[in-house]
């Protein structure tokens, strides 16, 4: 899972009809320092997040595991909010 | 699968409820002599690993197996503890 900052969100009109419903979200994945790092991507939302959370993010098909998307057609969803991450290296 | 250190742990109190009572680490694959490449990532704990262990994780769905019937929305998983390993120059 990647752990991701919540940086914007989404709104669709038109999409799949599985996706009516549900919540979209821009996240920014981040290092263990918390800079981002990578391009961002929209993900589904599945725990009640909010811009400015840092989340776990789940991507694949792992990604309809997450509650509510059962043969959804998505590739990552937001599947918990982070209290904190602790490194030790 | 992969290797890795386990470098940290990671705290999610709102979650997916498949993630309850699941421990998630953050692990930093390693290259064949054993440095850091690529970036950290959060896998789902099977095995009772802990942090400064070497570690082997599998990705993909197959990271919710272990946990069979539950099926966690989880993309990387540890399912072993490295003893030694060793790899010819």
């Amino acid at each position: 899972m990647l752990v991701a900052r919540i940086v914007g969100t989404v709104v669709a009109t038109r999409k799949d009809p599985r996706l009516v419903s549900s919540k979209l979200l821009v996240v920014r994945p981040i290092d263990a320092k918390g800079k981002a790092d990578g391009n961002p991507l929209v993900a589904i939302d599945t725990v009640d997040a909010g811009v400015g959370e840092t989340v776990l993010v789940v991507s694949g098909s792992s990604a309809r595991m997450a509650s509510g998307l059962k043969d959804c057609p998505v590739d990552a969803a937001i599947i918990g909010v982070i209290d904190t991450i602790t490194v030790s290296e | 699968m992969n290797l890795a250190r386990v470098i940290g742990t990671v705290v999610v109190t709102r979650k997916d409820e498949n993630l309850a009572q699941t421990t998630l680490l953050l692990v930093q694959p390693l290259t064949e002599a054993r440095q850091p490449v690529g970036r950290p990532l959060v896998a789902v704990d099977s095995v009772g690993a802990g942090v400064g262990e070497e570690v082997f994780f599998v990705r993909g769905k197959e990271a919710s197996f272990p946990f069979h019937p539950v099926e966690p929305p989880v993309d990387a998983g540890i399912v072993g503890i490295v003893d030694h390993w060793h790899v010819e120059a």
